[in-house]
């Protein structure tokens, strides 16, 4: 006796159909799972089997044989659970076999019968949609997120309570559409006083997509200001929302009842941090921080510290806005389109830059210091500003919160790329003549120029805006680096 | 590698070492010799330096070698290769004292400053190829500094620093000597200030160590600025401030101040370094004194 059922199998951000078929035969009982299982899907056999068992359904006594086609793709991970016991059951009659067929599924077993979430359910839904079918077998907690694919998902706590729904006595509960939440609970810049060359650098970054480097002595806020970043980024629309979803959601980090991300991500990955941990990696390659920050803001604190392996391999994503992961088995394409964020000391002991304190540093640890951060890396950041420590006298009043900014940021980002005036490209040619400034140098400012007269809502790039922009480039604030 | 080599013998070695009481036998060069006995400053300090001696360096190199004298130093980290980037941002000439092999580059991290100052002007040591670097060499090589220029400028410099013995040449020599004078507090000019306590001129333009060679440079007239530059300006001339203090003693808005400091800066008359600007005090020379 044959049954089918339809699964997806992860590769990537992508999910392949994979049909699993269970086969009964006569002959001395026993239970094998062919075509490439790793080797959480081949412990599949202990919790199918218990799962069964708890679900007080009967664990036919024949040579079972349970093949995962396309026999020659890896299947990796445990969400293949639920449809190889939905196929058993199937081949053995205890569901039927017909109205299986209609649907795909997904889970994880527990021992007790009950299915648990697995990642990469709203792909796995996309997938079933492309395919043409229309429901879901799927975990009651992903439920709401299988459903943002537009199809049915059919929401399952136990094995029993799958088999009852196929068996048509028993309606699971409809699934709640998804409501968008408000954009509220990153910091608040209103937390942070004085500070005003970084706060605007801060808004420049977020109306430009820039990537913003902070530097400077210790304990002036870096990361404080950093942090705050998100809270004053536009909005996702709906469908980058869903490509940030997707991301998280085949990484498995999607929090428990919140289906949808829809705020920018924002990853904060310590400097021990792996290249693969970066960029992606993996023999079934999974995203890395740099996808995970996509539509949002990657943050690299103590940028100086982090593998300078890491740190090079970021390069190509911060050009593309995606990476792309090489196996002998094939690509694998993971966007990354991100703000990046570093901070930094000005040496290895942190007191450069603090005007009451003294640095300590030998010039050739400093020399090795800087030799960390290749100019190609350093070139990457378009804004350059070096964090001051702020006077106590300063600190009084607190500064504009988020909202406030995010207004400004949403206006600039919608309105057209202001073009260069006459003037403007003038200045530009007499810094490229006068600073050391290259043409990467020169084409960063301009855009930068840009977003300083979309802030001001100006339609062409003045000269005063190039002059602005000039002075976020790195080798004015960072003059000893060059 | 091209490397002449002069002895005292020749025409081309430069009168003014030969008046050291050890003159060294013979010179190797790399680059232009004739340059050797043109008239030249010695502008040297510490490998550890602050910002603020990283901007007088280089902009004391850039206006001598303005006036078309030659810039000696010695190819260190920090104020060394400072005078040297100087010089040659402004199109001048400069001349490098190793304390090791002619084919050596020390520092490393150097090697192309040393192609780039071969090309306008010349690598000088007495030692062969081949010859390590070593600490007791570098006192040696000082002395050549000081030998081969008519006055020195020692910019930043520690107490004991080898910037020191390179003014105790000069000073054997009865050549000038300036120091530049820095915080009291600052550990890093304690050697400068010390020097200027022994009698030595003080440095407050480039043009006091031009005018003790004879030379009258022309004072440049101010650049004209906007008002908010002007405004940013008279706030600096008070000190080395960030930019938020900047926007905060001049009462403008973050964004002006930004475009205030990046003309003045194009203008050549505001230098930052890791977040704090600092005026430069090209064409506001005071007074001249003579060096006694």
């Amino acid at each position: 006796m044959l049954a089918r059922a339809l699964t997806h199998a992860l590769v990537g951000l992508e999910a392949r159909p994979v049909e699993v078929e269970a086969h009964l035969q006569r002959g001395v009982p026993g239970f094998s799972i062919v075509g490439l299982p790793d080797k959480a899907c081949q412990e599949a056999k202990e919790r199918v089997r218990s799962g069964i068992a708890s679900a007080e359904l009967e664990w036919p006594l024949r040579r079972i044989t349970v093949n995962l086609a396309p026999a020659g793709l890896r299947k990796e991970g445990s969400g293949f659970d639920l449809p190889i016991a939905l196929a058993v059951l199937a081949a053995s009659r205890q569901v039927p076999p017909e109205r299986l067929a209609e649907h795909a599924a997904l889970g994880e077993l527990a021992l007790d019968g009950r299915v648990r979430p697995v990642p990469g359910a709203l792909v796995a839904a996309e997938a079933a949609r492309r395919a043409g079918v229309s429901r879901l077998l799927c975990p009651s907690e992903s439920a709401p997120e299988a459903a943002l694919a537009g199809i049915e998902p059919i929401p399952v706590r136990h094995l029993a309570e799958a088999r009852a729904y196929l068996r048509g006595t028993f309606e699971p509960p409809p699934v709640e559409p998804i409501r968008r939440s408000a954009n509220g609970r990153h910091p608040d810049l209103a937390e942070v006083r004085g500070q005003e060359r970084a706060r605007r650098a801060l808004e420049l970054a977020a109306a430009g997509r820039h990537n913003l480097l902070l530097a400077g002595p210790p304990g002036t806020g870096k990361t404080m200001l950093a942090r705050r970043l998100p809270g004053i980024l536009p909005k996702l629309t709906l469908e980058q929302a869903l490509e940030v979803t997707r991301i998280h959601s085949v990484a498995g980090l999607l929090p428990l009842g919140q289906p949808l991300l829809d705020r920018p991500p924002f990853r904060a990955p310590h400097h021990t941090a792996s290249t693969a941990a970066i960029v992606g990696g993996g023999s079934g390659p999974r995203p890395g921080e740099a996808s995970l920050a996509h539509q949002g803001v990657l943050l690299l604190d103590e940028l100086g510290e982090f593998h300078r392996p890491a740190l090079e391999a970021l390069r190509q994503p911060l050009e593309d806005g995606f990476v792309a992961i090489s196996r002998v088995q094939g690509q694998c394409v993971f966007p990354a389109h991100i703000r990046l964020v570093g901070t930094m000391n000005l040496c290895p002991c942190g007191a450069r830059g603090d005007p009451v304190a003294e640095c300590s540093c030998s010039p050739q640890r400093l020399a090795s210091y800087r030799d960390k951060l290749s100019r190609a890396l350093l070139d990457r950041f378009d804004l350059v500003v070096v964090v001051p420590r702020a006077r106590s006298r300063e600190l009084g009043a607190p500064g504009e919160p988020s909202a406030a900014v995010r207004g400004r940021v949403e206006a600039a980002a919608a309105r057209e790329r202001p073009a260069l005036s006459p003037g403007a490209v003038q200045l530009l040619d007499r810094a490229v003549d006068s600073l050391p400034l290259s043409a990467r140098g020169r084409a960063k400012v301009a855009r930068v120029a840009a977003t300083v007269a979309a802030l001001a809502g100006e339609e062409t790039v003045m000269p005063e805006h190039v002059a602005e922009a000039l002075s976020y480039r790195s080798p004015s604030e960072l003059a000893a680096w060059t | 590698m091209d490397v002449k080599t002069i002895r005292r013998r020749d025409r081309l070695y430069p009168p003014l070492l030969a008046q050291l009481h050890d003159p060294p036998p013979c010179l190797h060069v790399r680059g232009a010799v004739e340059i050797l006995s043109e008239r030249a400053v010695a502008i040297v300090g510490a490998r550890s330096c602050s910002s603020y001696g990283v901007q007088i360096a280089r902009e004391a190199a850039r206006e001598v070698a303005l006036a078309g004298v030659v810039v000696v130093s010695g190819m260190a980290r920090g104020i060394d290769g400072e005078a040297h980037r100087g010089a040659l941002a402004a199109g001048g000439r400069t001349v490098a004292v190793l304390g090791c092999g002619i084919d050596r580059d020390y520092p490393r991290s150097h090697a192309d400053l040393a192609r780039r100052i071969c090309e306008h002007g010349a690598v000088v040591s007495e030692y062969p190829p081949g010859v390590e670097p070593a600490p007791w060499r570098f006192p040696a090589r000082n002395r050549i500094i000081a030998g081969l220029c008519d006055a020195t400028v020692v910019v930043e410099a520690r107490e004991r620093s080898g910037a020191l013995i390179t003014a105790d040449f000069a000073l054997e020599l009865g050549r000038d000597v300036f120091a530049v004078p820095g915080e009291i507090t600052s550990a890093l000019s304690a050697g400068t200030n010390d020097l200027l306590r022994q009698g030595a001129a003080p440095l407050l333009s480039a043009r006091d160590v031009l005018f003790a060679l004879g030379l009258e440079p022309e004072a440049s007239a101010l650049p004209a600025v906007s008002g908010a530059a002007g405004t940013v300006l008279a706030v600096l001339a008070d000190g080395a401030r960030d930019a938020d203090e900047v926007g905060r003693l001049a009462d403008l808005r973050g964004s002006d101040v930004a475009a205030a400091l990046v003309e003045l800066e194009l203008a050549g008359l505001v230098a930052g370094a890791e977040g704090v600007y600092r005026a430069l005090t090209r064409g506001t020379n005071r007074a001249v004194r003579a060096p006694a």
